[in-house]
């Protein structure tokens, strides 16, 4: 964790250097014309969200989901599947009953 | 048009035939559809196959169900087997589904006829239905307005007539804000009612599945047909189902209903929606409700706690299309790696609110500020709740405005995400709560664009809130009805 990735400005809002850093952490590539026009965006979504950041909920517990339940079991009973083929012909490339992809190492930088 | 209800009794009983009543819904569509664009995918042939499998068992002496040939449009975040299922989006081009999501199940063994798969925002992220890859859908009223969204295009379809009845998602609104820009009725039901298995998932806290009619008792017939536990879908309650229709025609005579005094003031309401919700308070006093106004104060935190909520959950689900398993695969260069090809095809693949909100979410989850956003967005979640449960100690159902205007002309708020973020501000209370509510049409704004009122129910109050529903309804001065609606077929 950077010092940067810590920095809340002023204003609430953040900037094109640390949206580059957010879109590498989910895998999109943006231009830089995307970089700006998503800081400015963001940034204006963060500041409506201040009253939220700025409410004091000291003690109050947080809700993930709405519905009160734990645990759902089924029986543990063998039912049929979805077909290997079908789920498998959805697929961009397969080989041997797998999903292929490129190769996951790169060259050495 | 027929109801839905009164299309399924005749032809359950044989007086009319389901292969009919779908030929009068084509009709509208091949006259209308290329104006409106409700639809992905109009399944002409399935749908003949449908209705003539119906017939052929009223003609055999078996009943084919609640639904026994009423058409419905299908949202396109709702898989089918083998038919293509978009979410308006290119990271999907050419997917069909291994299965059938457990609501097109439910249709299908109740008689339904599936006319086709209707356009959304991409994943189910926007307001308008602007945000499709395949282009906007417009409002069946008014050619040059959105009909809301992002679950626009079943809206519309039901609006115009292209289908009886309709299924949609509602995550912040989705059902509920273009029921009320068409004019037809659109409810979100309690969280854990519905199966989600089988929907393509955009906030998994909060997406629920519902329907849109015409009117209210059809809206709570698809309801009841589509509730009900499912082994498939651990979020889904195991009770058995609420009964949507139980008290419809109850009328409301004693019932407590609180007009929600946050949501009546919300930011950036149009003035005519103010006075529909005035009366529509006053018609349900008229009718023997005790109506008073209520406060429900950490509501107003509602649409800046959905916006970090709903964007983190779906940073993490959308991390799923990777190139990898199925939809579309961009492999930049032929020596490319793997972590080029996922930034190629998530790039490529996603257009930009679903990149925005990817990104929202990205950076409410990650290291420094996860507990600044995500964690107090989920504290004033319970805030929220704390709230309701406080107003329905007092009150069997709240009443709010669905939305804060009427339909809206195409392009207006594509340019500012956070005007167009504004629309949801009276629907998104509902989703962090879990709770049902119900948009129904009632008044018009000046131009004669149709509006909607919400009613807003605790959780698993379905019942009290379609007899609700259905009492403002009555009261209703009628809804307008686009001219394509009336075209062909009985009155």
């Amino acid at each position: 964790m950077t010092a940067m990735s810590r920095r809340i400005t002023t204003e609430g809002r953040i900037s094109a250097k640390e949206v580059a850093h957010v879109a590498r952490l989910a895998r999109l590539r943006l231009t830089d014309e995307e970089l700006e026009r998503f800081a400015e965006q963001l940034g204006a979504v963060l500041e409506h969200a201040r009253d939220v950041e700025q409410l004091d909920t000291a003690g109050v517990p947080p809700t993930a989901h709405p519905l009160p339940l734990v645990n759902v079991l089924r029986d543990d009973a063998v039912v049929p599947c979805l077909d290997r083929d079908e789920v498998l012909a959805q697929a961009p490339e397969v080989e041997d009953d797998r999903f292929r992809v490129p190769r996951i190492l790169g060259e050495a930088p | 048009m027929t109801s839905a209800i009164e299309t399924a009794a005749r032809v359950r009983a044989g007086e009319g035939r389901a292969a009919d009543v779908l030929e009068e819904h084509l009709a509208r569509i091949a006259a209308h559809e290329s104006e409106v664009h409700a639809f992905n995918l109009v399944l002409v042939e399935q749908a003949r196959a449908a209705a003539a499998a119906v017939d052929e068992a009223v003609a055999a002496g078996r009943d084919p169900g609640r639904l026994a040939g009423v058409p419905v449009a299908l949202k396109d975040n709702l898989c089918t087997r083998g038919i293509p299922t978009t979410c308006s989006s290119r990271i999907l081009d050419g997917w069909k589904p291994p299965y059938d999501a457990t609501v097109v199940r439910r249709l299908v063994d109740a008689g339904a006829v599936i006319v086709g798969k209707t356009n959304l925002d991409e994943f189910a992220m926007g307001s308008s239905t602007e945000n499709s890859a395949f282009g906007p859908t417009r409002n069946p009223h008014d050619l040059g307005r959105v009909p809301g969204g992002s679950s626009g295009g079943s809206a519309a379809a039901v609006a115009a007539g292209f289908a009886a009845l309709g299924l949609g998602s509602d995550t912040g609104g989705s059902i509920r804000q273009p029921a009320s820009l068409c004019g037809v009725v659109g409810a979100k039901p309690t969280y854990g009612l519905v199966s989600r298995y089988g929907l393509v998932a955009f906030a998994s806290s909060l997406d629920q599945i519902g329907p849109f009619g015409l009117d209210v008792a059809d809206a709570a017939l698809l309801l009841d047909v589509i509730a009900g536990p499912d082994s498939l879908d651990s979020t889904c309650m195991p009770d058995p189902p609420v009964q949507a229709s139980s008290r419809l025609g109850a009328g409301v005579d004693g019932l407590r209903v609180g007009v929600v005094e946050e949501l009546a003031s919300a930011e950036g309401l149009t003035p005519p929606v103010g006075i529909c919700l005035r009366e529509a308070a006053e018609a349900l006093a008229a009718a023997g409700a005790k109506v008073d106004e209520v406060s429900v104060p950490a509501t107003v935190y509602g649409l800046s706690a959905y916006y970090l909520i709903a964007p983190a959950e779906a940073s993490s689900n959308l991390a799923r299309y990777d190139g990898v398993r199925y939809g579309k695969r961009i492999v930049p260069s032929p020596d490319a790696d793997l972590t080029e090809m996922y930034l190629a095809t998530r790039s490529e693949g996603f257009g930009a609110e679903v990149k925005r909100r990817i990104m929202l979410g990205t950076y409410a989850l990650s290291a420094g500020y996860y507990d600044a956003y995500y964690g107090q967005a989920q504290r004033v979640r319970t805030l929220i709740l704390r709230d309701f449960e406080a107003a329905y100690r007092d009150f069997d159902v709240l009443l709010a405005p669905t939305a804060p205007g009427s339909a809206f002309p195409l392009g207006e708020k594509t340019a500012d995400p956070l005007l167009m973020y504004l629309n949801d501000v009276c629907t998104v209370p509902s989703n962090l709560a879990g709770h049902p509510a119900v948009s129904v049409p009632f008044g018009t704004d000046h131009a004669g664009l149709p509006l909607g009122v919400q009613v807003l129910a605790p959780a698993l109050g379905e019942a009290v809130m379609f007899q609700v529903a259905a009492a403002l309804e009555a009261a209703a001065p009628a809804p307008p009805v686009p001219a394509m609606r009336r075209m062909g077929g009985p009155a």
